[in-house]
């Protein structure tokens, strides 16, 4: 009897967990055709989207306006860097249906055959970005992609803790500021900017550069240059005068300008990296309406302006970004600091000195990681 | 029901045990012995030579703790066992009472006080310490470097579990049995003598479970050294997240890792046990 | 144990060192969870500020639901299986019962990383399996005429596979503090319960129970405990969209820490002082009231 009590326990929890998403449905009484509403979620309840997106990467008054206005119930994840975000997609431990990779990691995607090609007929804000955004290499034929924001790779530093300007990459691993350098926590960056620093290409996949590219930040390490390694932990330090130097993203230094006046950015003179975070549709995803609607949601002109203004990244939304200055002013009463602006949208100048990352041939990608844990020596 | 019948009550359990104990080691086993693709492979053994740098800084960090944990924990049951009972029930109460609150706002907590600008440092500066030593000693420091160092991330291991070794001594040393001293003290003994002939290797069986419930987790931690030793004092804990969820994805390779871990851990216990000849009083809590 | 000399000075000193050095860092969280800037070192003056934020904040809200459901369903239903498998357990001979208590202590022994990390292998393995049958494979039967379908669920990481490894690592502490009361149990007692006509479920329940109840109620502590605290194995277990409190806390130690966090340990804090005070006031009232008696 008891045995029974415990083994019907045990069996109801395992029913419970395993089966409660099981659906019957009616398919009518001839075989081959189907009733059924939607391909995706056949559930007639609410109607929910799992969302993956970097950390302080939105104005979260778009999530709440997005939720009001089509009664889906956004789930809101962050991750830390792509190969974070890759890790989770791999372990089966993410359940997103939207993510919103750099480009690299989109062309990685895209290559593993991860992502689903998106039905742009669903996406009419797509139209309004700007064609300089279209078509880019990580999606040649710009089937899988809406981008979301573009911006450049640079150094942030307090200029109350340095001596002169910073405009080199060099100054990453100067033993003269030991302790007070922030590394940031991706392999890709990490090791880019030290690639720049030596001249190489960041597209290399010549296992020699990229092993004295390592050195340089191995040696680095080990006369203790970098007090740790950063991803958003970076506000904090810097914004608190507990860093002088880090290497991180335009939009981001504009937001801790906000709160510290004494940081300054710079796309140093070697150059730099120029990304493109893009939003897709995972293949396994599960709301793939919802997904698209929420793509085109972010792409109108509209909430990119709010995303502007909120996170200062550069929107790939031609209009947005050019009524970004106009919307400033009458937002705050000052006119926008054209200065800043080419910080966040940097001018076709900078933009030379930049190279856009590429996916990484397979040998490559296990050496950079590799070489990342090695760091960590 | 006859005892051969009731033992069939176990019975449930020992599936839930087979699917969720013993299935998923033998998952990190196969994972650790094979590649992407699937066949067998050592490969992730054999590099393992690689990574003895944070083999040797976890074991170093988490035995360090460890030690500080059992000076300062060994003597703080002690005299907290010589208190009366009231004194007692609210001291221990107070020991346990911050494991309520999460650890990592706990060791977050430790971020603010130990980072360049943080409390010590403004304080040290505020009372203007690091003026006199720069005085004194014609240096130029402005704060102490405290975040980020093993330093930082051992006060963290401490700092976290320093409970787990009280708990368990202090419930045996109050549990010691009074006329036992006093036949010590009446056979002679001194103090020290009742304390090192008596006390102590009654206590043992206490401090051999303080030293497993502080060790293991000290060993395998991410998230102390992740906030406190700011990513650049990686330890295995780090290592293994990093295969699984973090920047460098590959759970064989991390599979290896954590086997390797669990078989050090599991020698260091049985070695541990037999030298405190098999006492099964591990007492929890 | 009385050992003979009371307590010094330095004793005392000593012991108070370290009080202050396990309550300092909270007693700062909680003093600037009333900060009105967001800084935690710098005082900008008395709000309470954080305390409507965490109430609004619904990541934070929906963590601690997330967490209380979970360590009560596991605590529930570890604390069932747990006196079962003990009682079963206990029945058993050595030869059987040594070796499986060997495998019960693997979770509590081991660190918690490989414990989270393994079965986040086994789900993720067993997930795949399924996923795939599910896409490939749907049951269909006609039923009144009508043709129904049945579609299986896609399985991911989520409550469901939390509870489990909750579950999983709860059990052995309630079989830890329910065994040795079963140990101390007089081995008779059931026997003559049944001699005298109770049936096996009515001896478990008027004898057995009333023993082991001290062990069952302690180690539904411990598990609950353990539950409320982890984070190692809810952070490989729990997936992507369920998030407990610790792993909120974790994701926000990585971003621009908001004094919210402050605000949540301070609750936390004074919730569980408040139970602790409880009851302890209530046990040593009985304790007098039990030495009053004895003396009337």
């Amino acid at each position: 009897m008891k045995k029974l009590v415990a083994l019907t326990l045990a069996g109801s929890l395992a029913l419970g967990l395993f089966l409660t998403g099981c659906s019957v449905e009616q398919v009518s009484s001839e075989p081959n055709e189907t009733v059924s509403s939607s391909e995706s979620g056949a559930d007639t309840g609410d109607r929910v989207l799992n969302v993956c997106n970097w950390g302080e990467y939105i104005d979260e008054s778009l999530i709440t306006q997005f939720e009001e206005e089509t009664g889906i119930k956004v789930n809101y994840q962050t991750a830390e860097s792509n190969e974070a975000l890759y890790s989770l997609l791999k372990s089966g431990g993410a359940n997103y249906d939207v993510i919103c990779p750099s480009d690299y990691m989109i062309s990685q995607l895209i290559e593993e055959d991860m992502l689903q090609p998106l039905d742009y007929s669903k996406i009419p804000n797509f139209e309004k970005i700007d064609t300089r955004f279209k078509n880019l290499s990580y999606d040649p034929e710009n089937l899988y992609t809406v981008p979301y924001t573009w911006g450049t790779l640079g150094i942030i530093y307090n200029t109350t803790m340095v001596d002169e300007p910073i405009t080199s990459w060099s100054a990453m691993f100067d033993e003269q500021y030991a302790g007070d350098v922030l590394l940031i926590n991706n392999s890709r960056d990490a090791l880019g900017m030290a690639l720049y620093y030596l001249g190489y290409s960041v597209n290399t996949t010549d296992e020699a550069q990229i092993r004295e590219a390592f050195q340089l930040l191995s040696d680095a390490v080990s006369k203790g240059v970098y007090q740790g390694k950063v991803m958003d932990e970076v506000f904090q330090k810097m914004e608190q005068g507990n860093a002088a130097i880090a290497t991180y993203y335009a939009g981001d230094y504009l937001t801790m300008l906000e709160n510290n006046p004494d940081l300054a950015y710079v796309v140093p003179e070697e150059g730099s990296n120029w990304f493109v975070d893009a939003m897709c549709i995972l293949k396994d995803a599960q709301n793939v309406d919802e997904a698209h609607e929420w793509i085109n949601f972010l792409a109108s002109t509209e909430a990119n302006l709010a995303n502007m203004d909120y996170i200062w990244y550069a929107s790939p939304n031609a209009e947005a970004l050019e009524q970004y200055p106009a919307y400033y002013e009458e937002t705050y009463g000052e006119p926008l600091d054209m200065e800043l602006y080419e910080i966040m949208a940097a001018p076709q100048e900078v933009l030379d000195r930049c190279e856009a990352y590429l996916v990484l041939p397979e040998a490559t990608r296990t050496l950079y990681n590799d070489l990342w844990i090695e760091l960590g020596l | 029901m006859k005892k051969n019948k009731r033992s069939l009550l176990a019975v449930p359990y020992v599936v839930w045990m087979a699917l969720f104990v013993v299935a998923p080691i033998i998952m990190v086993v196969v994972y650790a012995f094979s590649t992407a693709s699937g066949g067998f492979t050592l490969d992730n053994f054999t590099r393992m030579g690689t990574y003895t740098v944070i083999f040797t800084r976890s074991f170093k960090l988490a035995l360090i703790a460890t030690a500080v944990c059992l000076l300062i924990g060994y003597p703080l049951s002690y005299i907290m066992a010589r208190e009366g009972p009231r004194f007692q029930r609210v001291g221990m109460m107070l020991i346990m009472l911050p494991m309520w609150v999460n650890f990592l706002l706990r060791t977050y907590s430790w971020m603010s006080i130990l980072e360049k600008n943080g409390l010590i440092n403004q304080f040290f500066s505020a009372i203007g310490l690091f003026d006199l030593i720069n005085a004194v000693f014609g240096t130029n420091i402005e704060y102490f470097h405290m975040i980020g160092t093993q330093g930082a991330v051992v006060l963290g291991m401490v700092y976290n579990y320093l409970p787990f070794m009280i708990l368990p001594i202090y419930s045996v040393i109050v549990k010691l049995d009074n006329s036992l001293l006093e036949a010590a003290r009446d056979l002679g003994a001194n103090s020290t003598a009742v304390f090192r002939k008596v006390i102590f290797p009654l206590s043992l069986p206490g401090i051999l479970s303080g030293v497993t419930m502080v060790f293991v987790p000290s060993v395998s931690t991410f998230a102390i050294s992740r906030l406190l030793g700011g990513g650049t004092q990686m330890l295995l804990g780090d290592l293994i997240e990093q295969q699984f969820l973090g920047g460098a994805y590959n759970p064989h390779l991390g599979s290896a890792i954590a086997l390797v871990m669990m078989l050090i851990v599991i020698v260091c216990m049985w070695v541990m046990n037999h030298f405190g000849e098999g006492e099964e009083q591990a007492v929890m809590l | 144990m009385s050992l003979q000399k009371k307590n010094g000075v330095l004793n005392r000193l000593f012991m108070g060192l370290v009080f202050l050095f396990l309550y300092a860092p909270i007693f700062l969280l909680i003093v600037f969870s009333f900060n009105a800037g967001n800084s935690s070192v710098v005082w900008k003056g008395f709000s309470l500020h954080w305390y409507v934020e965490l109430f609004q904040d619904r990541l934070i809200m929906q963590s601690i639901y997330t967490t209380l459901l979970v360590s009560l369903l596991a605590t529930a239903i570890a604390t069932v299986a747990g006196t079962f498998a003990s009682i079963g357990f206990y029945a058993m001979r050595r030869r059987w019962r040594d070796p499986l208590m060997t495998v019960n202590s693997i979770p509590m022994m081991n660190a918690d990383i490989v414990t989270g990390v393994s079965l986040c292998l086994l789900f993720v393995a067993v997930f795949g399996l399924w996923n795939e049958f599910a896409e490939n494979y749907r049951l269909t039967f006609s039923l009144f005429g009508a043709v129904y379908r049945i579609t299986f669920p896609r399985l991911t990481l989520g409550f469901g596979t939390l509870l489990i490894a909750h579950i999983s690592f709860n059990i052995p502490y309630v079989i830890l503090s329910v065994g040795p009361k079963l140990r101390q149990m007089d081995k008779n007692l059931v026997d003559a319960a049944q001699d005298l006509g109770c049936t096996w479920f009515q001896a478990f329940w008027k004898v057995i129970l009333p023993e082991i109840m001290p062990g069952i109620v302690s180690g539904a502590l411990i598990a609950f405990t353990m539950s409320v605290d982890d984070f190692v194995i809810s952070y490989f277990t729990a997936g992507s969209a369920t998030s407990t409190l610790a792993m909120a806390i974790y994701g926000m130690t990585k971003k621009r820490v908001s004094p919210e966090i402050n605000a949540v340990s301070t609750l936390l804090f004074v919730t569980v002082l408040a139970l602790l005070v409880i009851v302890n006031v209530r046990e040593a009232r009985a304790e007098k009231a039990a030495a009053a008696q004895r003396f009337d």
